[in-house]
């Protein structure tokens, strides 16, 4: 197990430089002189300059590559062209409030999803199986933004129960989810985000728990005389790992790709970020948000599989 | 059939008869025709479609012409059946021609990242060795962004505009078809038949066309299928951005997206672009599970 | 006359097979062996660890030499993971060997002036065990048989036309069976398309890898059948691979037996199987069981896994579990000696002043 793992490791370092590469490139990509895109157009020709020096543009691009991987794992990934605050502080910010809203979706999405998986798996081709898969396919197909545009119509709107947007007057630094005046802005967008890793985990828990539930050790144990609450937690142990692990890539992807609804309801994470970042061709941020979101889907998806190998017997074993 | 005295029987050089066994992809069709669900979500997108290709004859005004008078009117305003948007324009008409560029921004990608990806994949299965290592490690880096970031992330440093939308999102869907393609080809390539192709001296062109390729197609078109939804919700969203369809061409991501101030105004009419979305995206994921099953059998 | 006029010749005008002297495919005479097998090696790299380095081979098929006569059947037998797949495998030039040569009636095989593979592979033809997987899924059974003289170059027609009386031949009504895809067949069938399809490049050898061990006894035996009026019609020699001393007993001429990627005995079926010699090849056809309920076996003749191919033990590679295993045995590996017109035996006891105590034969 301690080898495995130690190999998963070393294969996600390649993984993880070729993501660096992939981020550096798209500056290249981008049309225009890359300097003029990592400066404010009213630089002055010192500081054009200056930076060309310091970045290296004048050196061939692997050696600007390497001296741009040097600054950023160093924590310095340039300066906001807008709010001239480094980054990476801009970055990080961000990705704390990413992550209050992810992590809610995502567990939200996995109490319902396994319990309504768990249900429609006991009940393949009834009428319940029917709807619960019915839901998870909504699930996958609603465009979320519009979703998120509906809610707040019948929420803030209508009825008013809920604010629209923004994260309240506590800002990023003091949020808790703890005090209802803060949390409630962060149920709307919850409750958007957590309808696609609703749908995924409900299909996963779903065929995980039915393929348990025809395995022959299941059957056996009815056949001892089980009863059925104690074939549900056999069923339910054996299917877990397998959801828990959709459910962490799904928490990635969330992470990764928040820009839909953090936008939609001004929540101020990375996602946003990039949107107002894409919107005032603030290239420094964009290209830092996509580096720290990259990097952490990365680092999620190494620990989801780290994980399992800790749950899974046959992985330990190997 | 069994009897062994059969081949002694008189021979003689025969016309073949016709087939009297159905193909695979007959087999498939006859079991779609028993889905009913998956007919009907057939017949959405085709109508979908139809509407679409047709939306210069069937649309009742000009998409792109404004008018400061009758903004934001409800449905069923004068000759306005589904009402207008913020700048007066006719929302029927703009739905219409909306269904052009969005089914263009599920399909084209798809399609393109089908062919190239379907192709580095079946290369990298069959050749085996570094060629495969090549291919799939640079599979594994575009693979380790989520799809979402990754469009936006193409397309935001190449610039708006639907051209550039579409190759953002081939980019993001060709890993992916990539490893089904390959896999599949791994997995039938170490089969026996293809080693008796191979003892009979067949060239690795010809074992490809016609011993791999029927073999690899149906399990990337399943999975292509199912993106189709995925890549007309990306585009839309990325359209939604403003980085994907610019206006005022319409598009039903972007027009969600500019009407988002009317939704105090007249909430129905602003929600119905994402209705489209939402019936469009739902009728490619059913269709594409019904094609699953239906292909899904041992054949 | 091309070869495949010779099979369409032979279907439209010929009830009785001809003898193995007439055919005009022959070039090195009735004396020169068809296949002439010399120090065949196959050693498979083990790589481990996370730099994937080299940490030892399977020794799949070590020097392994023989020779299959013409119009003869040659038998195979030994234990899972003895090397006879593997060797298929390398006559077939599926896989490269290290090391070896290989003469087909005469002619090396490869090299400048050998006979190319794509010659060889018109001339030997393999019929694969899994009746599963050889066939394609995706083409009718007729398209799979039509597609190696297709590939020689026969027009699309004429080698339709020939697939179906082929798969006549092999007892399957062509009209019938021919468009059918292989999940409508059963394994019987399946194992029938896959020897018609070996036919259909007309070679002079087949190789039949466990070609019928996964078949119900009673389809076991209509294709064993089969394959004996085959090989009389169409001249064919076969190199019989099987784990199943039985049939092996009843279709060989003679046997060769492997143990561990190597060749520990061969001769005539009657020597073989009347007086085996090796120790190995005694304990193989006593695990057979009897028919006789007094002939009752109380413990199995021979016990315990093969040792690992990876580290085959030294000398000889059966004295781990030889009951006749001395010091002999370990110091020295034991070569092929005669102990009979047609009986060669790799064992320290049937070679007179080798050292071992005993003395066979």
């Amino acid at each position: 197990m301690w080898y495995y793992a130690a190999r998963r490791i070393l294969m996600s370092i390649p993984i993880a430089l070729g993501v660096t590469v992939v981020c550096y490139a798209l500056v290249l990509l981008a049309p225009g002189d890359p300097i003029q895109s990592l400066l404010p157009p009213d630089a002055s020709p010192e500081e054009i300059a200056y930076l060309r020096k310091v970045y290296g543009f004048d050196k061939p691009i692997p050696v600007q590559y390497l001296l741009w991987l040097q600054r950023a794992l160093s924590g310095d990934l340039g300066i906001s062209l807008q709010t001239n605050r480094p980054v990476m502080l801009e970055v990080l910010n961000a990705l704390s409030n990413t992550f209050v809203i992810s992590v809610g979706a995502v567990l939200l999405a996995f109490s319902l999803a396994f319990i309504l998986g768990t249900i429609a798996a006991y009940h393949i081709g009834k009428p319940a199986d029917r709807i619960a898969t019915g839901v998870a396919v909504v699930g996958v197909s609603v465009p979320n933004y519009w979703l998120g545009i509906v809610l707040v119509i019948v929420f803030a709107v209508k009825l008013g129960v809920l604010p629209a947007t923004g994260m309240g007057s506590a800002g990023s630094s003091s949020f808790s989810i703890f005090d209802w005046n803060q949390a409630k802005y962060a149920v709307l967008p919850i409750l958007t985000m957590s309808l696609v890793p609703l749908g995924i985990i409900m299909r996963t828990t779903r065929s995980a728990v039915a393929e348990v539930l025809n395995n022959d050790f299941v059957q056996m144990l009815r056949a001892k005389g089980l009863g059925p609450l104690a074939v549900l937690r056999h069923a339910i142990w054996n299917a877990l790992p397998q959801v828990l692990t959709v459910m962490g890539l799904q928490l990635g992807y969330l992470v990764g790709g928040s820009i839909l609804i953090e936008t939609i309801f001004t929540w101020p994470g990375t996602g946003f970020l990039m949107s107002k970042a894409i919107l005032t061709r603030d290239v420094p941020v964009l290209q830092g948000a996509i580096l720290v979101l990259s990097l952490t889907f990365v680092s999620i998806n190494l620990m989801v599989d780290l994980l399992q190998t800790a749950v899974d017997p046959r992985i330990k074993r190997a | 059939m069994t009897d062994v005295s059969a081949f002694r029987l008189p021979l003689f050089r025969r016309k073949r008869e016709a087939r009297e066994v159905r193909g695979y992809w007959a087999s498939v069709a006859n079991r779609l025709r028993y889905d009913y669900v998956t007919l009907f979500f057939l017949a959405i997108i085709l109508t979908i479609v139809l509407l679409s290709i047709f939306a210069p004859l069937l649309a009742p005004f000009d998409p792109t012409k404004t008018s400061m008078a009758y903004r934001m009117k409800p449905m069923g305003f004068r000759n306005f059946i589904l009402g207008t948007d913020e700048l007066g324009r006719d929302m029927l008409s703009r739905l219409l021609w909306g269904g052009r560029t969005s089914l263009m921004m599920g399909l084209v990608p798809v399609a393109a990242a089908t062919v190239i990806g379907g192709l580095l994949g079946v290369i990298a299965g069959f050749r085996g060795g570094w060629v495969n290592s090549a291919i799939m490690r640079t599979m594994d880096v575009f693979y380790a962004f989520p799809s979402v970031l990754l469009a936006v992330a193409i397309s935001g440093t190449l610039g708006g505009g639907s051209k550039n939308g579409m190759i953002a999102l081939t980019l993001v869907f060709i890993p992916s078809i990539c490893r089904i393609a390959e896999s599949a080809t791994t997995q039938v390539r170490s089969l026996d038949f293809v080693e008796a192709a191979r003892a009979s001296g067949a060239s690795t062109l010809s074992i490809i066309w016609h011993h791999i390729l029927g073999n690899v197609l149906g399990p990337v078109f399943i999975f292509a299928s199912s993106m189709i939804s995925v890549s007309i919700l990306l585009g839309s969203g990325l359209s939604f951005l403003g980085l994907g369809v610019e206006p005022p061409t319409p598009d039903w991501g972007l027009m969600l997206s500019t009407l988002r101030a009317g939704i105090y105004v007249q909430p129905l009419v602003c929600a119905l672009p994402g209705v489209a979305i939402f019936i469009t995206s739902l009728s490619f994921n059913l269709v594409s599970d019904g094609l699953r099953q239906a292909m899904d059998v041992k054949a | 006359m091309s070869a495949f006029d010779f099979i369409g010749a032979d279907l439209i005008s010929q009830e009785e097979p001809q003898a193995a002297s007439l055919d005009e495919r022959d070039r090195g005479g009735k004396q020169q062996p068809m296949l002439i097998v010399n120090g065949l090696r196959k050693y498979f790299p083990i790589r481990s660890g996370i730099l994937q380095r080299h940490v030892g081979d399977v020794k799949a098929v070590d020097d392994v030499s023989f020779s299959v006569l013409k119009g003869e059947t040659l038998g195979i037998v030994g234990e899972s993971g003895c090397g006879k797949s593997t060797l298929a495998r390398l006559l077939m030039h599926l896989i490269p060997s290290d090391s070896g040569e290989m003469i087909f009636d005469g002619d090396p095989v490869g090299g400048m002036r050998g006979l190319s593979l794509r010659d060889l592979r018109r001339n030997m033809q393999m019929v694969f065990q899994d009746s599963y997987s050889s066939l394609n899924p995706r083409l009718p059974v007729q398209d799979s048989v039509a597609y190696g003289p297709r590939v020689h170059g026969m027009s699309r027609t004429d080698a339709m036309d020939l697939a179906c009386d082929l798969l006549d031949k092999v007892g399957l009504r062509a009209a019938m069976f021919g468009a059918r895809y292989p999940h409508e067949l059963s394994g019987g069938q399946k194992q029938r398309v896959n020897i018609a399809r070996a036919l259909a490049l007309n070679p002079r050898m087949i190789i039949l890898d466990e070609a019928v061990s996964a078949l119900d006894k009673s389809v076991e035996a209509q294709v064993l059948n089969l394959l004996g009026h085959l090989k009389r019609e169409f001249n064919l020699t076969y190199v019989f691979i099987s784990h199943d001393l039985n049939v092996v007993q009843y279709i060989s001429d003679r046997v060769l037996v492997m143990y561990l990627g190597q060749v520990v005995e061969i001769g005539s079926v009657d020597a073989i199987y009347d007086t085996p010699l090796h120790p190995y090849s005694r304990a193989l056809l006593d695990s057979r069981l009897s028919m006789d309920p007094d002939d009752r076996m109380t413990e199995p003749p021979i016990s315990g896994d093969p040792p690992n191919p990876v580290n085959p033990p030294s000398g000889c590679r059966f004295r781990t579990r030889c009951a006749f295993a001395e010091t002999v045995c370990a110091a020295e590996a034991p070569s092929l000696s005669q102990a009979g017109p047609d009986h060669f035996v790799a064992c320290h006891m049937v070679r007179r002043g080798s050292g071992h105590s005993r003395l066979l034969s």
